[in-house]
């Protein structure tokens, strides 16, 4: 069955192509090697999540597929062409919202569509529409400190959407929001996953959201940060709250967590 | 802790307005204490005295004469040392080297203070309205040129990859995301720069001006007449804080998305 899945899986476009990435910074402690040979297919409409201890080289692997850090070693393809930089196909949702604290909700949204030519009436619409997306239309001419950190961030991802990425790289998003606002923003951004299928590359340190949300979780290794495993989920979706109590969850969770925690054993050494 | 909370329900209870009020009676009362101690009464006329010589200075053809002298100095050093510190913070902020030739200089000549390099301004651009504005120019510069230069390097990384990530070019993040998210310190280095604009009048009018309110108070210091002195002096106390509060006006008109305001 998993076999089946795989097989099928692999019939799909790959969307980004990760090919023997390896990163080394040059800190004042010498060289560290953040990332060693990290392989990984991602394909067209994937949901995958990347779980690991902190230090482990995640950031750094979303930031080299976003085209924001240069790997080392290795390259990274999109759609079979060598990423160079950044571009607008491979959208980058930040854990600190990095919404433009000038800009009023709309125009936040709207950069994202000027950017892309769209321009004047038109580029507001569409915002509305975006904003509508995330529930916020009401929110529209707020500026971003008049807002909760969850809404923050629900303007990000809208803003996000509104380039129209292909692929969605999101770096710890729901990090900083407490339990409640995490839960339904996972339960948000699932809804908004199925409505409009997008590749999603999440970064978490959450094993349950991880869980919740991907297709495919991928288990990292201390550093030097290797790909330790990957593990398929199986539950169908819609998922919701519920899910998190079914027996599958619960195996795929201990067998996760397990696979983790030894890596934090390996950091704290 | 209950002390301090009805220390603050009396002083939240009673409206700014009044508490300036009871602020400007409780000056004028030192005021004219000072006037009557024999020790301070020389140094510190009765406001009478002080508005009377408005009248005086009026006659004897002066007042205007001075205040629209001294206003043309600063607000010429002050345009000039603005449009020259902002590219130079710019240039400071993006290119590594601009910044470690020009900086310790900035620091260096910072804590000088301008009357100590007055005499060589003189002997190098002589008397009259070029050496006031010279060293008023030279001021302003380098307040504003350090606000300005910590406002651009401190612009939030994340903005910049955010806005490049959406397909912003190097144009665009300058205009959209470097210039908004530094207009704040710019305008923190115009309100500095004013400031300091004034306060080095008194310097720059020390090199053999004509007219001016800094050269006639020590003109009038020359001549011992501490009334229109004292009125002088309040002259440019009121400049100053009119010119502090319309900046702050627009500064928060044009910056009030930000979380925290006032530096």
């Amino acid at each position: 069955m998993a076999g089946e899945a795989r097989d099928l899986m692999n019939k799909e476009n790959v969307c980004i192509r990760i090919d023997g990435v390896r990163k080394v910074f040059n800190g004042r402690n010498g060289e560290m090697v953040a990332l060693n040979g990290v392989d990984l297919d991602i394909h067209d409409n994937e949901f995958i999540c990347v779980v690991g201890p902190s230090g482990c080289g995640k950031s750094t692997l979303l930031n080299i597929i976003a085209g924001l850090l240069e790997p080392t070693e290795g390259k990274v393809y999109c759609n079979g062409k060598e990423v160079t930089g950044t571009g607008t196909e491979r959208g980058v949702v930040f854990q600190q919202y990095a919404l433009f604290p000038w800009l009023t909700v709309k125009k936040n949204v709207m950069f994202a569509l000027e950017m892309r030519g769209v321009k004047g009436k038109e580029a507001e619409t569409e915002a509305m529409k975006y904003l509508e997306m995330v529930d916020l239309a009401k929110f529209a001419d707020h500026y971003p400190k008049e807002l909760s950190g969850g809404m923050k961030q629900r303007v990000a991802i809208a803003r996000a959407y509104a380039a129209e990425p292909q692929v969605l790289l999101m770096d710890e998003p729901f990090g900083a929001l407490d339990a409640q606002t995490r839960t339904q923003l996972q339960t948000e951004l699932l809804e908004t996953w199925q409505k409009k299928k997008k590749t999603c590359f999440f970064i978490t340190h959450d094993v349950d959201e991880a869980i919740i949300l991907a297709q495919k979780v991928i288990i990292m290794s201390a550093r030097p940060g290797r790909i330790k495993r990957i593990v398929d989920i199986n539950i169908p979706y819609p998922r919701t709250q519920e899910t998190k109590m079914t027996p599958e969850f619960i195996e795929l969770k201990n067998e996760i967590w397990g696979q983790v925690y030894q890596e934090y054993l390996e950091v704290r050494k | 802790m209950d002390k301090r909370n009805s220390k603050s329900g009396l002083a939240d209870r009673i409206p700014g307005k009044v508490w300036l009020l009871l602020s400007f009676l409780a000056a004028m009362l030192l005021w004219w204490v000072l006037s009557i101690i024999p020790a301070t009464s020389r140094a510190f006329p009765n406001m009478f005295k002080v508005l009377g010589s408005i009248s005086t200075m009026i006659t004897r053809g002066v007042l205007w004469k001075d205040i629209s002298s001294s206003l043309i100095s600063v607000f010429s050093g002050y345009v000039l040392g603005f449009v020259i510190a902002l590219p130079v913070a710019i240039l400071m902020a993006w290119y590594k080297p601009v910044r470690f030739i020009i900086e310790p200089w900035i620091q260096f000549i910072r804590n000088i203070p301008p009357l100590a390099y007055v005499p060589l301004i003189v002997i190098a651009a002589g008397v009259g309205r070029k050496p006031q504005i010279i060293v008023i120019t030279i001021a302003c510069f380098l307040t504003m040129c350090v606000t300005i230069y910590q406002g651009v390097i401190n612009v939030d990384e994340t903005l910049i990859k955010a806005a490049r990530v959406l397909g912003a070019t190097d144009k665009d993040i300058f205009i959209r995301v470097i210039a908004p998210a530094t207009l704040p310190f710019i305008l923190t280095a115009i309100r500095l720069g004013a400031s300091v604009a004034l306060t080095t009048l008194i310097a720059a009018e020390s090199t053999g001006a004509t007219a001016g309110l800094g050269m006639r108070i020590r003109s009038l210091n020359n001549s011992f007449e501490p009334a229109p002195m004292l009125l002088y002096i309040i002259i440019i106390g009121i400049l100053g804080i009119t010119i502090e509060k319309l900046i702050k006006t627009a500064e928060r008109r044009l910056t009030s998305w930000q979380e925290k305001r006032e530096i």
